[in-house]
């Protein structure tokens, strides 16, 4: 417990060290209409993508977005990038809510945010070489006067690990990896204070992927870009970024500085998602490991599920779980979570502990003696948080004098 | 050429040789194109037993999945050179004809394929799909046989209504539903014989684990034959009785899993190893990757293929490793455990230089014990 | 328990029938009066052909002022439009003379300078030599043209694939006159290898008809079966590459059963789309075969009545020829869900 205790706060003064969020997100949401068919095209429902989603990257720091496919991280990544424009939310990037920025108004901007994406095969022009790709954004927002662009573009394609003489090159004279690190001299060209790397080796071979995580890893450290890392690989996520949050369908589950959300994920779908990645050290065992078997595949977007969207396919759903949406709520000093029972795997709690503070009974049904708290959703940590153990609020002061609590 | 195909080859790994029923011997497949001769596959040797399962591990261009396609023959024979052995319970299969071959193919042998999407006819209902295949090797079963053979077997392998989803066409089902389906086509001529060709890579973990778990349900029911073709070692781990691990076309290390991935002796293997990240290990542990981009199979290197990326390559005296290259030999754990590497003592190198990079936890106690099981273990 | 099943999109394929066609209707009415415009406004008289016509060519401004009197020409243009658009559906009475009216009944698309017999009675009449000339040649089209595109296909790379794609790329590359006229030169003239070309309604003689009409669809089958020859040859190359290919080849399917259930089915898709459009191009009019065959069709027919200015005729083969495109268009897009359940019209 007390070393336990030592790896929170060390990720705490970690945090610290990056200093204020350089990137805050606060109840984002985007949803895509569907149309109706027939001569007037209706809109009859909408794709809830990403429905209300708050988290902070602080400078030079990064947070991982994982989730499986349809979850909406990959869209979120796309709305900060204002690839998309959200349907609500704010998008805080140095306290300028690129959220409502005007295309002109955003250009200057993408300096600073810029992103990396998923497929080196089909995100760089075929037709254009190297130093034409990684030059156009020099050119475009007037980085570097003429005669200094090509100087610029070499130093660059050298910081990515590429041979600056290529830079006459086309893009299919490189491998998958060198792409990769293309498109990556591309979103440095501006030096950006955040880059979005959408999945950013799943399309490479694995001895390569390592090549560009740690290419990541060297740059992020030189020039202290901060990081949103949406990927799918929890392996990869968790060995990039400090913290790290969960995505279902469209919400977040379970935020988490990296050591608690992987060692011990409250919600049950991060434990799901977990256990169910194989694992090389089980060689040494043999045969599967066990897992939590977690039935059929996520639910449609458009029509998700009422209540807790996870309840499914949940272990441990209960009635109060169709009833009631769970809220992210603090349950440590870095730790979210979105669940009516969370808690570490095995030691789930027999009631709900959202009840109270959601004014309802224990099976979800409004309880006319409560009184509801507004729990909001705002995208960084408080000071205070609701203890799961004693069931009630707890501060990051309550431990060392412990009186004044609440 | 001929240096490597010394006494080793035919008895790797398995203990029970002879009894297997997959049996490869120097396969050696080549195409040739306008570029010049592409050299997929190149003496390559290895064999299942019934209710057993091989993992092959390697890269894209390994020749990983050209080496299986063989086994059912499934390499046009006018652009291609296949050379060696391939048996099918005792069946040769290369230099057959095709009409015969057309009897293994689905029947005794049967292969699923990666993209589910892709590899389903869009324009063909799941169930008329499913029952064509098992038509071709039942002439004389009625539509309605088939038909219903094909519910039987989308319920085999966890499909919900499948009276009702079989006429459903592959676009309507999800991606995992898309792969039980693959599954149920597989199987539905009850093969001995089943080769998946990255079967979950296009897949969310959470149905990724349903699809492993079904697979290892299935072969426990039909006592069949698994290739599971990956290059996600974790998978594996957890799925084969036997790995082998290939590299530009040919395999460079052959063993037990168990020994394999806890004593590697192949510095290729090493780097699969290293590259991955864990989710259990330590995190500010460097990624260990292996530097440069795997060979052109056109023009593969001299000696030792794996030698202008191997870091360990100093090791070995003289210079072996550019010019010769290394036979496919046991090491020094035993004649289970094949290994195409001229360093003398790699079980050294491994426990001191790769192991505390990769696993600082298992490096200093006991090399193999269970103990370096993931934390989140239970439920 | 098990995930819902995926929406499907509702069906609207009514909707989507009534909307294309709307959309049809908008064009044909551009077209009507942009062709009405063009006449009425052109820098030439536009009875001044039929003039030329009347008074073998000695056409006089006083007779050609009386024609435009007589024709309506002088009357606001708009009113004429009108009259123009509502015989269309009511039908109407064309004044000729003085004293001398033709019944012209719905849909009235106006009297044939030459002849003064309503244009859509002439279409009628040339109909059926065009739809008998269209249809053989589209049978030889496709069985010709698809046949070897597959067979190639299958044998991509082998020496008789590329002599073939050779000689269709050669035929293709000779003009279709010459090719035409060669072959009515050759076979018909000189050598009387087939019949003497020519058109005889098949109720009226069967074999008159079938041994007129062999020579002409020949010629234009065989001559644009060649472009597709390299098309179904290479949506059959594309779709044998296919994934699911190799899923079929697994199974233990027969080459055959592969190549064609599975293949064709797929390559069909493109091919139908081309040829949608295609069938209708030839059933326009086949202006060059019918000409030099002595087909009268309305490919000639339109033609003639470019050569003679016979505004009404002109106006009619267009307004056909857009028709059947448009019509050619719906049915492709229907056909279009029917072999591809995925895009099942929504």
């Amino acid at each position: 417990m007390v070393s336990v205790q030592k790896d929170a706060d060390a990720t705490l003064t970690r945090h610290r060290s990056g200093g204020e969020p350089v990137l805050e997100v606060e109840d984002l949401k985007m949803y895509f209409p569907v149309k109706s068919s027939g001569l007037v095209r209706r809109t009859v429902g909408h794709v809830q993508a990403v429905d209300g989603v708050s988290f902070q990257v602080p400078a030079g720091g990064a947070l991982g977005l994982v989730g499986e496919s349809g979850c909406g991280k990959s869209t979120t990544g796309r709305l900060i990038t204002r690839l998309h424009d959200p349907t609500s939310g704010a998008i805080r990037f140095e306290g300028t809510d690129l959220a409502k920025l005007s295309p002109r108004q955003m250009k200057p901007m993408r300096r600073d945010v810029q992103m990396i994406f998923q497929d080196p095969f089909s995100s760089l022009n075929p037709r254009h070489t190297v130093g034409a790709i990684v030059s156009s954004p020099l050119v475009t927002h007037d980085m570097v006067p003429k005669n200094k662009v090509l100087s610029r573009v070499q130093e660059l394609l050298e910081v990515v690990g590429l041979n600056p003489e290529h830079y006459n090159r086309y893009p299919n004279e490189f491998s998958g990896g060198q792409r990769q690190r293309i498109g990556i001299a591309r979103a440095l060209a501006l030096q950006p204070k955040l880059l979005v790397a959408d999945e950013p080796v799943s399309a490479l071979d694995v001895s390569i992927q390592a090549q560009v995580v740690n290419l990541l890893d060297d740059l992020q450290k030189e020039f202290g870009i901060a990081f949103l890392f949406i990927a799918h690989d929890l392996a990869v996520v968790r060995h990039f970024c400090p913290e790290v949050a969960v995505m279902y369908l469209g919400k977040i589950v379970e935020i988490a500085d990296r050591e608690t959300l992987y060692n011990r994920p409250h919600h049950p779908y991060t434990q799901a998602l977990l256990s169910a990645v194989p694992d090389v050290r089980q060689a040494a065992v043999g045969g599967r490991r066990e897992r939590i078997r977690i039935e059929g595949d996520v639910p449609s977007p458009i029509n998700p599920p009422s209540g807790c969207r996870f309840r499914t396919r949940c272990p441990l759903a209960k009635e109060i779980c169709a009833r009631v949406e769970p809220p992210l709520m603090q349950i440590g000093r870095r730790h979210k979570v979105a669940c009516h029972f969370p808690g570490e795997l095995g030691k789930h709690p027999e009631e709900p502990v959202t009840a109270r503070l959601l004014g309802v009974d224990d099976q979800g049904s409004p309880d006319p003696g409560g009184s509801p708290t507004d729990l909001g959703n705002p995208p960084g940590f408080a000071d205070t948080w609701f203890d799961l153990d004693k069931r009630q609020m707890a501060g990051a002061t309550s431990r060392s004098t412990t009186q004044d609590a609440g | 050429m001929s240096t490597d195909t010394g006494v080793t080859t035919g008895a790797a790994g398995a203990a029970a040789a002879g009894e297997r029923l997959l049996e490869v011997e120097h396969l050696t497949v080549k195409f040739p194109t306008a570029d010049g001769l592409v050299n997929a596959v190149t003496d390559l040797s290895y064999g299942v037993a019934r209710g057993k399962t091989l993992g092959i591990v390697g890269e894209s261009g390994s020749g990983k999945s050209v080496s299986s396609m063989a086994v059912l023959g499934l390499h046009d024979p006018r652009r291609t050179r296949i050379e060696g052995s391939i048996r099918v319970d005792g069946q040769e299969v290369i230099g057959l004809s095709e009409a015969k071959l057309r009897r293994i193919r689905g029947n005794s042998a049967a292969m699923i394929f990666q993209d589910a999407l892709a590899s389903l006819h869009p324009f063909y209902r799941v169930g008329k799909q499913l029952s064509e295949a098992y038509a071709a090797h039942h002439p004389k079963a009625s539509a309605r046989d088939a038909r219903r053979k094909a519910i039987e077997m989308l319920d085999l392998v966890g499909i919900p209504q499948p009276d009702r989803r079989v006429d459903d066409f592959p676009h309507q089902f999800s991606g995992g539903m898309r792969q039980r389906a693959m599954i149920a086509m597989g199987l539905i001529n009850d093969p001995s014989l089943l080769i998946a060709d990255e079967p979950t890579t296009a897949l969310d973990v959470t149905v990724q684990a349903q699809i492993l778990d079904l697979l290892g349900d299935l072969q426990r029911e039909f006592d069949s034959a698994i290739i599971i073709i990956t290059h996600d070692l974790g998978v594996i781990a957890e799925m084969a009785d036997e790995v082998l691990v290939m590299y530009a076309g040919r395999a460079v290390e052959y063993g037990a899993t168990r020994e394999l991935l806890t004593h590697p002796e192949m510095p290729y293997t090493w780097g699969l190893l290293s590259s991955v990240p864990d989710v259990s290990g330590d995190v500010d542990a460097r990624l260990l990757p292996i530097p440069g981009n795997p060979p052109s199979l056109l023009d593969p290197p001299s000696g030792c293929s794996f030698h202008p990326r191997c870091v360990h390559r100093d090791k070995v005296p003289g210079d072996l490793c550019t010019t010769t290259i290394p036979d496919l030999s046991p090491g020094g754990r035993g004649p289970g455990h094949l290994k195409r590497c001229h360093l003398a003592d790699p079980e050294r190198i491994y426990a001191t230089e790769i192991l505390p990079e990769i696993a600082p936890d298992l490096a200093d106690g006991a090399p193999a014990a269970p103990a370096a099981a993931p934390t989140n273990k239970e439920a | 328990m098990g995930p819902p099943p995926p929406p499907r999109p509702t069906v609207g394929k009514f909707a989507f029938i009534v909307k294309r066609l709307l959309a049809g209707l908008l064009v044909l009415s551009t077209l009507v009066v942009s062709i009405f415009l063009l006449f009425w406004y052109g820098p030439r008289s536009p009875v001044q052909g039929l003039c030329e016509q009347r008074t073998n060519n000695r056409c006089t401004a006083d007779f050609r002022a009386q024609l435009e009197e007589n024709f309506g020409y002088n009357n606001p243009m708009l009113s004429e439009l009108g009259k123009y658009v509502a015989g269309i559906f009511t039908g109407r009475d064309i004044q000729l003379g003085a004293n001398t009216f033709v019944e012209c009944s719905a849909p009235c698309l106006g009297l044939s300078y030459r002849t003064f017999v309503p244009a859509f009675d002439e279409l009628v009449r040339r109909l059926p030599a065009t739809i008998s000339l269209a249809v053989g040649a589209a049978v030889i089209i496709l069985l010709v043209g698809v046949t070897s595109g597959v067979l190639a296909a299958r044998r991509r790379g082998t020496v008789a694939d590329k002599a073939l794609v050779s000689a269709t790329l050669l035929m293709s590359s000779i003009p279709y006159v010459l090719f035409a006229l060669l072959v009515y030169l050759y076979l018909n003239v000189i050598n009387e290898v087939f019949p003497e070309a020519g058109y005889t309604p098949l109720t009226e003689n069967p074999v008159a008809w079938l041994s007129g009409l062999l020579l002409p669809w020949l010629a234009l089958g065989f001559y644009n079966s060649t472009q597709y020859t390299r098309f179904s040859r290479g949506a059959m190359i594309d779709a044998l590459s296919e994934d699911y290919i190799r899923t079929a080849r697994a199974k233990g399917l027969s080459s055959r059963t592969v190549t064609f259930k599975h293949g064709l089915r797929s390559a069909l898709v493109p091919i139908v789309t081309i040829f949608g459009i295609d069938f209708a191009f030839l059933l326009a009019g086949t202006i060059f075969t019918e000409i030099i065959f002595g087909i009268n069709g309305i490919g000639r027919w339109g033609l003639e009545a470019i050569q003679i200015e016979d505004f009404p005729v002109v106006q009619t083969t267009v307004l056909f020829g857009a028709i059947v495109v448009i019509v050619a268009n719906i049915v492709v897009d229907i056909l279009y869900g029917v072999l591809d359940p995925r895009v099942r019209i929504s």
